[in-house]
C-alpha cells in the first residue's frame, strides 16, 4: 500500500508541477473556455487550425453531447463558465438566447454568409446572437447486408418506412430524449402539416422496433446490424461508412429536416476580445473550408465542395426549416408525441 | 486526590469536545457535499421555469402525464425482480464462501468482484454481442428482445451482484461458534440451526442488502439507457427531462419521487437497528465450517456457475475491443486501444481517472470509516449521530445525474465561498466521495455493529482516550472492511459517469466519460477498449488489495483464525 501511495503521490505531485510550469509558460496566451458538441475526433483539428491563425489564444474545450452541453450551460446560467459556444445546435442556442444568455456580436465578414445561417435578427438590423457554421442533415442509415438477409429493400422515401416489409426493422431516436429525434418530428410536421404529420407518425410507429435515447444511436445500431434502418443524421452515417460499416446513406426524397451547428458569445465573458476574435475566425472562409471536411453544406456560399456519400443536390432537398417555430412548439409537440406513443411503447 | 482528579476530568471533557468537533465536521461534509446542493436542485420541483414558486403544480402535471406515471410501475417492478435475483444469488454465494468448505473460495471471491471493475457500459456492450440481433445466444431469449426489461434485469443483476455480495459476506462472516456448538450438543437439526441462528444473525445484513440492491436498481441510469430500449424507468425519465428537454423542474419532480425508496430504507434500517444485537461479543469464538462433501460441492457448482456468467460477459467485452468491425469484419486488431476517435486524448483521460480514484480512495476511506465509527460507537449527541447516519444513507438514492447537476447549481453560485472548487479536481473528488458514500458507510456500520460495545466501554473505564481505542482496537479489527471500502471507492471512481459528466472540464476529462462518448459516436470497439482498460486498471488495484489484505490478515488479524 505504501509503495502504491507513494508512487501515486509522486505522480500527482509531478503532474501538478508540470501543470504549473505549463500554465506559467502559457501565461502570455489568453485562455478561452469553449463549450462544444463537435465530434471528439474533430476537436483537435478545429483547435489546431484556429491556433495557426491566432497563436495568442488557447482554447480550453469542454465537449459533450448536445443535450448534456445544453443542460450544463443552462444550469450554469447564473455564473457562466463558458466564454464561447462553438459548434452547438442552433435550436439549443435559441433556448439560450431566450434565457438571455447570449451576447450579440456581428463577426467581421458575417455579411458574406448565407442569410439562413445567421440569426434572423441580423436581417432586422440588429447584431446577430449566433452565427451558423454548417448544416446537419437528417438521413437514413441502411444496412445493406442485413437488408438483403432479411428481405428489407433499400428505402428511398420517408413513406417507404411505413410499408409492411419494414415492420420491426426501423429504429429512431426518441424526440423527448434527443434533439435529432425532435428534428425529425418537427420536419415531418412542417412537410405535411399537423394532421398529415401525425398521421404519418402513427403509421411509422407501428414499424418502429424501438426508440433510442441518443440521436446517433440509430445509425450506430444500423452499422452493427442490430437494426436494418436507423433514422439519424448524415454525418454519423458517413463516419460509420469510413469505419467499414456496411451502411448506405439514404436521403428521403420528400425532403430533409436539418439543424445547424452554430457559434455564439456567452453574456458575461471577461474575455470579450478573444471571444470576438474566435467568432471572426468562425465565420471566415478558412473555417468554413474546415467545416466542409465533414459537412456537405456550410454557411459560407461557394465554399462547399461535394463530399463523399452526400448527393450533389443536397441543398435543394433540405426543407425550409423554421427554427423559431420548432422551438416554440417543442413542449406541445413532445407532450402530444408522448401521449400517442410513449404509453403504448411499454406494453410492446 | 483533588490534584489527580482535576486533570482527568479536564481531559475527559476535552475528549468529549473533540468528539463533538469531529461530529460537526462530519456533518458539515455531508451538509455541504449533499444536502445543500440537493436542496438547490430539488427546490426546482416547486418552481416554474423562471424560478417562481408554483406549489405542487409540477407534481400535478406529473401525475397527469400517463407516460411518466407508467415509469413508476416499470421502475418498481424491474427493481423488485432485480433485487430478488441479486439478493438470493448473493446470499447463496456468500453462504458458500463463509459457511462451507467449498473448494476455490478465494478464486470465486476474486471473480465475483469483477463486475465492479468495469463501467456499466461494459455489460451493456457485452449483452448486445451475446443476445442482440447479431448475438451468439440470441435464440436463448425465445424471440424476446434483449432491449427491454430482460436486458435491464440482466445488466442490473450483473453489476449489483458484487455490491450485494460484499454486504452479505460481512453479515455472514462473523458468527459465534458457541451458538452452533450449543445447538449441536442439544441435537438440533442443521436446518433448524440455520433458521434460528444463521438467518436471524444475518437478517440485518440481508435486509440492508435488499435495500441497497433495490435502491441501486431503481436509481441506475446506465443500464436502462443503453439496453432498456424504450422501456422507460424513472432514471431515464430524469435523463429525458434534463438532458433531452432541459426541463430541470420536471427532472427535479422525478428525482423527488426517486428519493422515496431511500427514505423508506432509512426508516426500515432504524427499525431493525433497534432489534440488532451485537453478535461478535468480546467472548465470541469464530466459527469454522467443517467439510461436508455434498453441501460443499453444491455451493461450489452454484458459485462457479455465477463466476462463469461473469467471465462470459467480461470476455465478450475484451473480444469486442479487439475485433476490427463487429459483426462484419472479425479480424483482430489492437488499433482500438489508440483511441483515435479521441484524438489521442484517451490515455490522458485514463491518467485523470487514476488521479481522481487515488484521491477519492485515500480521503474517502478515512473519512467515511471514521464517520461511521462516530455514528455507531460514540456516546452522546444522539440527534447529531442520527442526522449523520441519515445523511449517509441518502447518496445512494440520489441519481448521479441529479447529484451532478445540483453541484452546478450550488457550487457555481458566484457568492458561494466554495465557488473556487468549481471546475477543479476537488469538486470531482468531493462529488464522487459523496456519491458512493452509502455502501461504504453501510459496510463500516455492519462491521462495527459486530464489535461488542464492551471494547469501547472497557476502554473508557480504563480511561483510555477514544482515539486510542479507535486506533488500537476498532481500526485494526475492522481492517478487512476498511480495505474493502478503499477498493470499492477506487473502482467506483474509475467507472463513474452520471454525476461527473456535468462537472469535468477540459483538464479533468475522465476515462469513464470517454467510454460513453466513444459509444455515442458509434465507436463500439473503442468504447469497449476503454472499458477494458478501466477494467484491467481496477483489476490490478484489486490484486494489490488482495495481497495487502492477505498480509494483514496473516499478521494483524491472526485472532480471527482459530488457534
Amino acid at each position: 500500500m505504501s509503495f502504491l501511495t507513494r508512487s501515486f503521490l509522486t505522480r500527482s505531485l509531478l503532474a501538478s508541477a508540470v501543470g504549473l510550469v505549463v500554465s506559467l509558460n502559457a501565461q502570455a496566451a489568453t485562455e478561452l473556455t469553449v463549450y462544444t458538441a463537435v465530434e471528439s475526433d474533430d476537436l483537435q483539428k478545429y483547435a489546431e487550425r484556429f491556433q495557426q491563425a491566432h497563436p495568442d489564444i488557447d482554447i480550453k474545450w469542454v465537449r459533450d453531447s448536445t443535450g448534456v452541453i445544453t443542460a450544463r450551460l443552462l444550469a450554469e446560467k447564473d455564473n457562466p463558465q463558458a466564454d464561447v459556444v462553438w459548434g452547438l445546435a442552433a435550436t439549443s442556442l435559441l433556448v439560450l438566447e431566450k434565457e438571455g444568455m447570449l451576447s450579440r456580436y456581428a463577426p467581421k465578414g458575417v455579411e458574406a454568409l448565407d442569410s439562413k445561417f445567421v440569426d434572423p435578427a441580423y436581417r432586422d438590423g440588429q447584431d446577430p446572437s449566433w452565427v451558423g457554421m454548417d448544416a446537419w442533415v437528417a438521413s437514413l442509415c441502411y444496412n445493406t447486408v442485413e437488408g438483403e438477409r432479411l428481405g428489407v429493400p433499400r428505402p428511398t422515401s420517408w413513406e417507404d418506412l411505413t410499408r409492411p416489409e419494414f415492420k420491426g426493422h426501423v429504429i429512431m431516436p426518441n424526440p423527448s430524449s434527443s434533439g435529432t429525434g425532435y428534428l425529425d418530428v418537427a420536419s415531418w410536421l412542417q412537410l405535411w402539416g399537423d394532421e398529415g404529420g401525425w398521421e404519418y407518425m402513427d403509421r411509422l410507429h407501428d414499424n418502429i422496433a424501438r426508440y433510442t435515447h441518443s440521436g446517433s444511436a440509430p445509425c450506430n445500431l444500423a452499422g452493427s446490424g442490430e437494426a436494418v434502418v436507423g433514422v439519424s443524421f448524415a454525418f454519423r452515417g458517413a463516419r460509420l461508412k469510413a469505419q467499414g460499416a456496411p451502411v448506405d446513406l439514404v436521403f428521403p426524397e420528400e425532403g430533409l429536416g436539418w439543424d445547424m451547428e452554430a457559434a455564439a458569445i456567452m453574456k458575461g465573458t471577461d474575455k470579450r476580445e478573444a471571444a470576438q476574435t474566435l467568432m471572426d475566425w468562425a465565420v471566415s472562409k478558412p473555417a468554413n473550408e474546415l467545416y466542409n471536411e465533414g459537412y456537405a453544406v456550410v454557411a459560407y456560399p461557394g465554399v462547399a465542395k461535394p463530399i463523399e456519400h452526400y448527393p450533389a443536390n443536397i441543398t435543394e432537398m433540405m426543407i425550409e426549416a423554421d427554427f423559431a417555430k420548432a422551438a416554440n412548439q417543442r413542449d406541445a409537440v413532445l407532450a402530444e408525441w408522448q401521449r400517442r406513443y410513449d404509453g403504448k411503447s411499454d406494453s410492446q | 486526590m483533588m490534584a489527580r482528579a482535576l486533570p482527568l476530568s479536564g481531559r475527559l471533557s476535552g475528549e468529549s469536545g473533540l468528539r463533538l468537533l469531529m461530529l460537526l465536521l462530519a456533518l458539515a461534509l455531508l451538509v455541504i457535499g449533499l444536502l445543500l446542493p440537493l436542496a438547490t436542485m430539488l427546490i426546482k420541483s416547486v418552481q416554474d421555469r423562471s424560478g417562481d414558486f408554483v406549489g405542487l403544480a409540477n407534481f400535478a402535471r406529473y401525475v397527469q402525464t400517463p407516460a411518466l406515471v407508467g415509469s413508476i410501475i416499470n421502475s418498481v417492478s424491474i427493481a423488485l425482480i432485480s433485487t430478488l435475483t441479486v439478493v438470493s444469488l448473493a446470499f447463496l454465494c456468500a453462504y458458500g464462501i463463509t459457511r462451507t468448505c467449498m473448494p476455490g473460495k478465494r478464486v470465486f471471491r476474486m471473480l465475483s468482484i469483477l463486475p465492479l471493475l468495469a463501467p456499466s457500459l461494459l455489460p451493456a456492450i457485452s449483452l448486445v454481442y451475446l443476445f442482440g440481433n447479431q448475438g451468439w445466444f440470441k435464440d436463448v431469449l425465445l424471440g424476446e428482445s434483449i432491449y427491454g426489461p430482460i436486458g435491464i434485469v440482466m445488466g442490473m443483476t450483473f453489476w449489483i451482484f458484487p455490491h450485494a455480495l460484499m454486504i452479505m459476506m460481512t453479515a455472514l462472516s462473523n458468527s459465534d461458534a458457541r451458538l452452533y456448538e450449543a445447538a449441536d450438543a442439544l441435537g438440533t437439526p442443521k436446518w433448524r440451526s440455520f433458521l434460528t441462528i444463521t438467518l436471524p444473525g444475518a437478517r440485518y445484513g440481508i435486509i440492508s442488502c435488499a435495500f441497497v440492491a433495490f435502491t441501486l436498481a431503481i436509481t441506475d441510469f446506465g443500464v436502462p439507457k443503453i439496453i432498456g430500449g424504450q422501456f422507460s424507468v424513472l432514471a431515464t425519465d430524469v435523463y429525458r427531462q434534463v438532458v433531452g428537454q432541459q426541463n430541470f423542474q420536471m427532472g427535479a419532480v422525478v428525482s423527488v419521487i426517486l428519493l422515496l425508496p431511500a427514505l423508506l430504507s432509512f426508516a426500515v434500517d432504524r427499525w431493525i437497528q433497534r432489534r440488532q444485537v451485537a453478535q461478535l461479543s468480546a467472548r465470541a469464538v469464530p466459527w469454522q465450517p467443517t467439510p461436508s462433501p455434498l453441501r460443499d460441492w453444491v455451493f461450489a457448482l452454484l458459485c462457479y456457475g455465477v463466476a462463469a456468467a461473469i467471465l462470459a460477459v467480461i470476455g465478450t467485452a475484451i473480444y469486442a475491443s479487439l475485433v476490427q468491425f463487429w459483426p462484419y469484419n472479425l479480424s483482430l486488431t489492437l488499433d482500438h486501444y489508440a483511441f483515435k476517435a479521441l484524438a489521442g486524448g484517451g490515455w490522458d483521460a485514463w491518467l485523470n481517472s487514476l488521479t481522481l480514484a487515488f484521491w477519492v480512495t485515500l480521503i474517502g476511506t478515512l473519512v467515511i470509516f471514521f464517520n461511521a465509527w462516530l455514528t455507531e460507537k460514540s456516546q452522546g449527541y444522539r440527534p447529531l449521530r442520527q442526522g449523520l447516519h441519515f445523511m449517509a444513507m441518502m447518496p445512494m438514492a440520489v441519481p448521479g445525474m441529479v447529484l451532478g447537476l445540483s453541484y452546478i447549481f450550488y457550487f457555481n453560485q458566484a457568492d458561494n465561498p466554495l465557488n473556487w472548487i468549481y471546475g477543479t479536481f476537488a469538486i470531482l473528488v468531493l462529488n464522487t466521495l459523496v456519491h458512493f458514500y452509502t455502501v461504504c458507510h453501510l459496510t463500516s456500520v455492519t462491521a462495527l455493529k459486530q464489535l461488542d460495545p464492551e471494547f469501547e466501554a472497557v476502554g473508557a473505564s480504563l480511561k483510555v482516550p477514544f482515539w486510542k481505542t479507535f486506533c488500537r482496537i476498532t481500526l485494526p479489527v475492522s481492517l478487512p472492511s476498511v480495505l474493502d471500502i478503499s477498493a470499492y471507492l477506487f473502482m467506483n471512481a474509475m467507472t463513474t459517469v452520471s454525476a461527473v459528466v456535468f462537472l469535468y472540464n477540459s483538464d479533468t476529462r475522465l476515462a469513464s466519460i470517454a467510454v460513453m462518448h466513444l459509444d455515442e459516436a458509434g465507436h463500439f470497439a473503442s468504447a469497449a477498449a476503454m472499458a477494458v482498460l478501466i477494467f484491467f486498471t481496477c483489476l490490478g488495484v484489486k490484486l494489490l488489495h488482495a495481497v495487502v489484505s492477505h498480509l494483514l490478515l496473516t499478521r494483524a488479524q491472526r485472532w480471527r483464525q482459530a488457534t
